[in-house]
């Protein structure tokens, strides 16, 4: 992708354009990565330290905040009750929304274009404008003890996942089975003729094609899913059950003294997000743009 | 339009039959298996998404009609007609300045980061040195939340502890500003920190459009002495209407959803009102209106459900051809 790969390129003379442009671009995204750095700075410094100096000092370099911020933000209980809805909600979605696209490329002619309209302007709804009914709806289905604490669906970590489940199911059924459509339908034909009934022709020839797309979607439905504040805050009470995006708003009130407190609790937080970012930004962006390159 | 009502028919009818089967069926007990799979394969994420996606967006349309306090039973709901829309634009103070701060935060993220956003993927949509860590730097905010957002640019705004004041003070004696607290500025100092996650997710669409670009049509441009500028308004430009559309959808959604950012740094009060938080302190708030939140929503999803359209149909044509 660099120059460097294109001898052509090297060989001419770095024409005033191009350094105005690298002027433009490197300043741009100094500017750009600076609060995110300035996060990262911050955590590593000591409150004392920069109280007495200022924040436009250098010195008094610490692991402590981390130390802090994982304790008395009660880290490890968050990040697990995110843990705990991330996962079944991206299988969840991924398998139903793939079962869904499937039928709709392969079977159902007639329904086709009217679900996947339905499907996917239901992702793209405002989450409020579904809150009071389903906030009834939540607290009104009673649920055995040993599944949820709270006797209901409301304030139970399998509600969360539900919601995600059937607010991302959308955009995934559109995407695969745009990727589906474009198998040729010999495969299927082929697992017809060897007896393969409805549903082995999904599990063991189609699904193994989609494994791109299903990469793609699955990092997104991870970061959006951790991502997630208002559901959490709408759906559950108990402050123990809330997933870490959410478990912020509780952290304020500890965090917003000490402000390398904060940094070293923002840095811990956005850390599934940044590994993401890091190691898998191929199928990030992939996901990003699958719904939209289509269009 | 997908409405509500329409939209609960197709579950229930039975699975569409199998495409003219060209070979003679083996085994009928196979055949209903297969039926009953392809209906549950359906069947279940249909069921998923009207149940808990478009019927509650039916029922709060009806709810928007009504007075309750969502609590007691359902034969405590009271209908009052129009009387919430009523109030909402009569004796509602905050629902005023929501609606404006909710226009300016999309003319906003029209303006600057979506402009900014395609500058830059026309910049990076080429072969140059270290075009990639460009890329990866602009998108970085993309993957963080609006909420966590807010506390990392807390730590720029903060009237003591922040970056700018301690910067501003340098040059000046002026009194600190509280960059999220002053409800005349507030918007705007959001703003920067929503723009700044908005111009990275716009980068990325457009880079992906221009990438999608016959690149003949470039040549032919240059061919007839077009210079870049004039390339990309008479050819390039153009020839990216589809992605265009769904920049501006994008766009009005992401304006239109924007709650956490507000949420965490005041609840979406004193300058920062915004009808998503309005809507969400009027139902799980202390008063619990729940009939006039209802109708705060509705006013939501009528603007959404426009651009939601627009938004649907297009994408399906693409996907169709």
């Amino acid at each position: 992708m660099t120059a460097t790969t294109l001898p052509a390129a090297r060989r001419r003379r770095i024409r005033p354009a191009r350094a105005a442009l690298h002027t433009f671009l490197v300043i741009t995204a100094l500017a750009w990565f600076f609060p995110v750095l300035w996060a990262v700075i911050n955590s590593f410094r000591d409150y004392d330290y920069t109280t007495v100096h200022g924040y436009l000092s250098l010195g008094g370099f610490t692991l402590d905040n981390y130390v802090n911020a994982w304790d008395q933000g009660r880290m490890p209980v968050y990040f697990l009750n995110s843990l705990v809805i991330t996962v079944p909600a991206v299988l969840l979605t991924l398998f139903l929304s793939s079962c869904a696209a499937f039928v709709l490329s392969n079977y159902s002619r007639r329904f086709n274009l009217v679900m996947l309209a339905v499907f996917l302007a239901a992702n793209l709804l405002p989450p409020q404008a579904l809150l009071v009914p389903l906030f009834r709806l939540y607290t009104s289905i009673r649920l055995p003890y040993w599944i949820s604490e709270s006797g209901s669906l409301y304030d139970s970590h399998m509600g969360i996942v539900l919601i995600h489940v059937a607010f991302q199911i959308g955009f995934c059924t559109f995407v695969l089975s745009n990727f589906m459509k474009a198998m040729p339908s010999s495969l299927l034909e082929a697992a017809r003729v060897d007896g393969a009934s409805v549903f082995q022709q999904y599990w063991k020839v189609v699904l193994p094609l989609c494994r791109p797309s299903l990469a793609a979607l699955a990092t997104l439905l991870v970061t959006w899913i951790y991502n997630d504040f208002f559901w959490a805050l709408a759906l559950l009470s108990s402050g123990d059950k809330m997933p870490i995006t959410t478990a912020l708003q509780n952290l304020q009130v500890s965090f917003f003294v000490d402000y390398n407190l904060l940094s070293a609790g923002s840095v811990i937080v956005a850390l599934p997000t940044l590994i993401v970012f890091f190691l898998l930004q191929r199928h990030f962006v992939a996901g990003l743009t699958l719904g939209a390159s289509k269009g | 339009m997908a409405s509500p009502g329409t939209a609960a028919a197709p579950p229930a009818a039975p699975p569409p039959p199998e495409p003219r089967p060209r070979r003679p069926r083996t085994a009928l007990r196979h055949d209903r298996a297969d039926r009953i799979s392809l209906a549950l394969m359906l069947g279940v994420p249909a069921l998923l998404v009207l149940g808990l996606v478009w019927i509650p967006a039916a029922v709060t349309v009806v709810l928007s009609f009504t007075r309750w306090d969502g609590i007691g039973g359902l034969d405590t709901i009271e209908w009052v007609g129009t009387q919430n829309y009523v109030d909402a634009a009569t004796i509602y103070p905050p629902f005023e300045p929501a609606l404006r701060n909710n226009l300016v935060w999309l003319l906003a993220l029209f303006t600057v980061p979506t402009l900014l956003g395609m500058f830059l993927a026309v910049l990076l949509d080429r072969e140059l040195r270290g075009g990639r860590i460009y890329q990866s730097v602009f998108y970085l905010p993309v993957v963080l939340s609006l909420a966590l957002i807010g506390f990392i640019w807390q730590l720029v705004y903060s009237s003591d502890q922040g970056l700018l004041n301690a910067f501003l003070a340098l040059f000046s004696n002026a009194p600190a500003v509280d960059w999220f607290g002053d409800p005349d500025i507030n918007l705007y100092a959001v703003l920067v920190a929503a723009g700044w996650r908005h111009t990275g997710y716009i980068m990325l669409l457009y880079l992906a459009g221009l990438k999608a670009v016959d690149p003949s049509l470039r040549e032919a441009a240059a061919i007839d002495g077009a210079g870049p500028v004039r390339t990309f308004t008479s050819v390039v430009f153009p020839a990216l209407l589809p992605i265009n559309l769904v920049v501006v959808v994008v766009t009005v959604i992401d304006g239109l959803r924007a709650f956490d950012i507000v949420w965490i740094i005041n609840r979406g009060r004193n300058g920062l009102e915004l009808i998503s938080a309005l809507v969400t302190s009027n139902v799980i708030g202390e008063a619990s209106r729940v009939g006039f939140g209802s109708a705060l929503a509705v006013v939501m999803l009528a603007i959404s459900l426009v651009f939601i359209t627009i938004y649907v149909s297009t994408v399906l044509r693409g996907a169709q051809r």
